[in-house]
């Protein structure tokens, strides 16, 4: 069996699952956002009265953080009282972050876990060995009135990557070449792992980036399998590392699928508009007029892709028709940046700080685009009107690429504008 | 339910992600009329004043692509949507659609033997597919007595509550 399939047979309390099976297990965590009130009245829909286990259930109020309108401080006032009154005390309000942020940073995700969220990027856990994966609101009530959700056991597609990036290759671009080569569909119903050099030399960072990200190839989940990296994060945020049992794939698994990508000639990747998968290199676009940068969400709002906007941006001004906005993906990342002094040297440079959540990345506030407007942002999605007026248009690239587009003002390579190692 | 359903159709490409299905400012919305009233208006203004109840969608693959957004098989529910026949579904949309009740249909030919405003019909047992007008016949996939199970309940909440509600 797959690591994965071990995790399932394990909270199926079976001794074998493969491919195929439907099983229902148990949950170790499930996470709520703050967009689904949706949860809650499922649940009493339901005719739910107790959750089942509220030390196993955590509320993240992260896409409209703060609330920008009546309507979504009225959900966050419902939600916080349904917690209140089921003693769920993991709620993490709008002063936390971005939830596949804040959930590893809190010790809450650990290898062998299921983890279920209202959030399709849920697959983020895979960079720590976790069975993470997203569902709607009322499968989530499921959970909260009896503790367990049914699954299909998915196939598990091998992607490799070999290869030392070039300085300026980031992550994310990795990520996007890859999503250019497989197509939005190649992972649906599927788990996706990676392996080789590249990822073995990546940090938890850029780990967490190509797990992110697989969603946008359909898959239910990914999974990296857990190394001493894994262990020292993970051990930094409070996790008992000496009581963990980490599934191990045996090794005549049999994949699906598998892929190689070679990286080392790789240049800087942007995603162009209107779908994840329509990746290009950097110069085939070279020269694009820019109205709004956006670095920040659960794929580009942590401190290494801050660090890349200071290494890019520091001493600088961004171009006077461009705009810039930074959102940390956590309260942690943020305080961390301003101690390095990133986020001075960025308002220096020009940028707008907002408060940690997902920001303008799902189109609700913070920087959401008018009709026309050309936007280069470090997030995940490019979709007609994710990002506010369907006749926007969404190019995907690196935090470093976002950063080097803010400064000219048009789309360039970073390459020739990282000038300092910060 | 009714395993044989028929309605007529709306023709929609492939890629149609949750964001055109139902837009992201809208989220805040929780009543089902307001969740309703805008109905795939990412991808097609002023859908939600078009569709009569009973009338089916068919589109190309990877339908509900995209977030974990229960509201896009809650507007399609609330709009009257009756099944969607596509080439192939993201799987939390297929999730969130079979727990609302919402059939889901895969037909990989489907977009070539059906026209807007034709009626088809669907037998959901066999995943047999029926243009009413030409009486052309697909076959897609018969869906799994799992989900019938699901969708012949009326979906997951009628279930649950019937198993953990008293």
């Amino acid at each position: 069996m797959h690591a994965l399939e071990k995790i399932l047979a394990k909270k199926a309390s079976k001794e074998l699952v493969k491919a195929g099976d439907i099983v229902t297990c148990e949950v170790d965590l499930a996470e709520i956002n703050d967009l689904y009130l949706q949860v809650v009245e499922s649940f009493y829909e339901m005719g739910g009265k107790k959750v089942w286990d509220p030390n196993k259930v955590t509320f993240v109020f992260d896409h409209y953080a703060p609330a920008p309108t009546i309507k979504s401080a009225a959900n966050h006032k419902e939600m916080r009282e349904f917690a209140k009154k089921h003693n769920i005390s993991l709620l993490f309000d709008i002063n936390e972050g971005v939830c596949h942020q804040v959930m590893p940073e809190a010790g809450l995700v650990y290898p062998g876990m299921l983890l279920v969220a209202t959030d399709s990027h849920t697959t983020t856990h895979g960079a720590f060995g976790a069975f993470g994966t997203g569902v709607g609101a009322t499968d989530l009530a499921c959970i909260l009135i009896s503790g367990k959700l049914w699954f299909r056991v998915p196939e598990v597609m091998k992607i490799e990557i070999t290869g030392k990036l070039k300085p300026g290759v980031l992550p994310k671009d990795v990520i996007l070449h890859i999503l250019g080569k497989l197509g939005t569909e190649a992972a649906v119903y599927k788990a996706v792992e990676f392996t080789g050099d590249t990822v073995k030399d990546m940090d938890i960072a850029g780990r967490m980036v190509l797990c992110n990200m697989t969603v946008e190839m359909g898959a239910k989940t990914s999974y990296i399998a857990p190394d001493e990296k894994t262990l020292v994060y993970l051990k930094s945020k409070g996790v008992d590392i000496e009581n963990l049992e980490i599934p191990v794939t045996d090794s005549d698994y049999k994949y699906s699928d598998v892929y190689k990508f070679d990286v080392s000639n790789l240049s800087p990747q942007v995603a162009i508009p209107h779908s994840v998968d329509n990746t290009v290199p950097v110069q085939d676009v070279r020269g694009t007029k820019v109205d709004q940068v956006f670095i920040g969400s659960c794929t580009g709002g942590r401190l290494e892709d801050i660090q890349w906007a200071y290494k890019v941006l520091k001493g600088k001004r961004i171009n006077k028709s461009t705009r810039l906005v930074i959102i940390p993906a956590s309260k942690a990342v943020y305080l961390e940046a301003i101690k390095r002094g990133y986020v001075e040297a960025l308002i220096n440079a020009g940028a707008t700080f907002t408060a940690p959540g997902c920001g303008p990345c799902l189109g609700t506030h913070q920087g959401i685009l008018a009709p026309g407007e050309v936007c280069v942002t470090a997030t995940n999605r490019n979709f007609p009107g994710r990002m506010g007026s369907t006749s926007a248009n969404i190019y995907l690239a690196s935090p470093a690429t976002a950063a080097a587009c803010a400064l000219t003002g048009k789309i360039v390579s970073p390459q020739e504008y990282i000038t300092e190692e910060a | 339910m009714n395993r044989k359903i028929s309605g007529k159709v709306f023709i929609f490409g492939d890629n149609i992600d949750t964001d055109q299905i139902y837009p992201g400012r809208y989220l805040e919305l929780t009543a089902k009329a307001d969740i309703a009233s805008h109905c795939m208006e990412g991808a097609r203004p002023g859908f939600a004043n078009e569709i009569e109840k009973g009338d089916i969608i068919v589109a190309g693959k990877n339908f509900g692509c995209g977030s974990s957004r229960e509201h896009a098989a809650i507007t399609l529910k609330e709009a009257g949507v009756s099944a969607v026949v596509a080439e192939s579904f993201a799987r939390i949309f297929f999730r969130n659609a079979i727990n609302l009740g919402i059939p889901v249909i895969i037909c990989k030919d489907i977009r070539n033997g059906i026209r807007e405003g034709e009626v088809l019909e669907i037998d959901l047992s066999t995943g047999q597919l029926k243009n009413q007008n030409t009486g052309n016949v697909f076959q897609g996939e018969g869906l799994s007595d799992f989900l019938l199970g699901i969708l012949e309940s009326g979906g997951i909440k009628p279930l649950f509550k019937a198993k953990y509600g008293n």
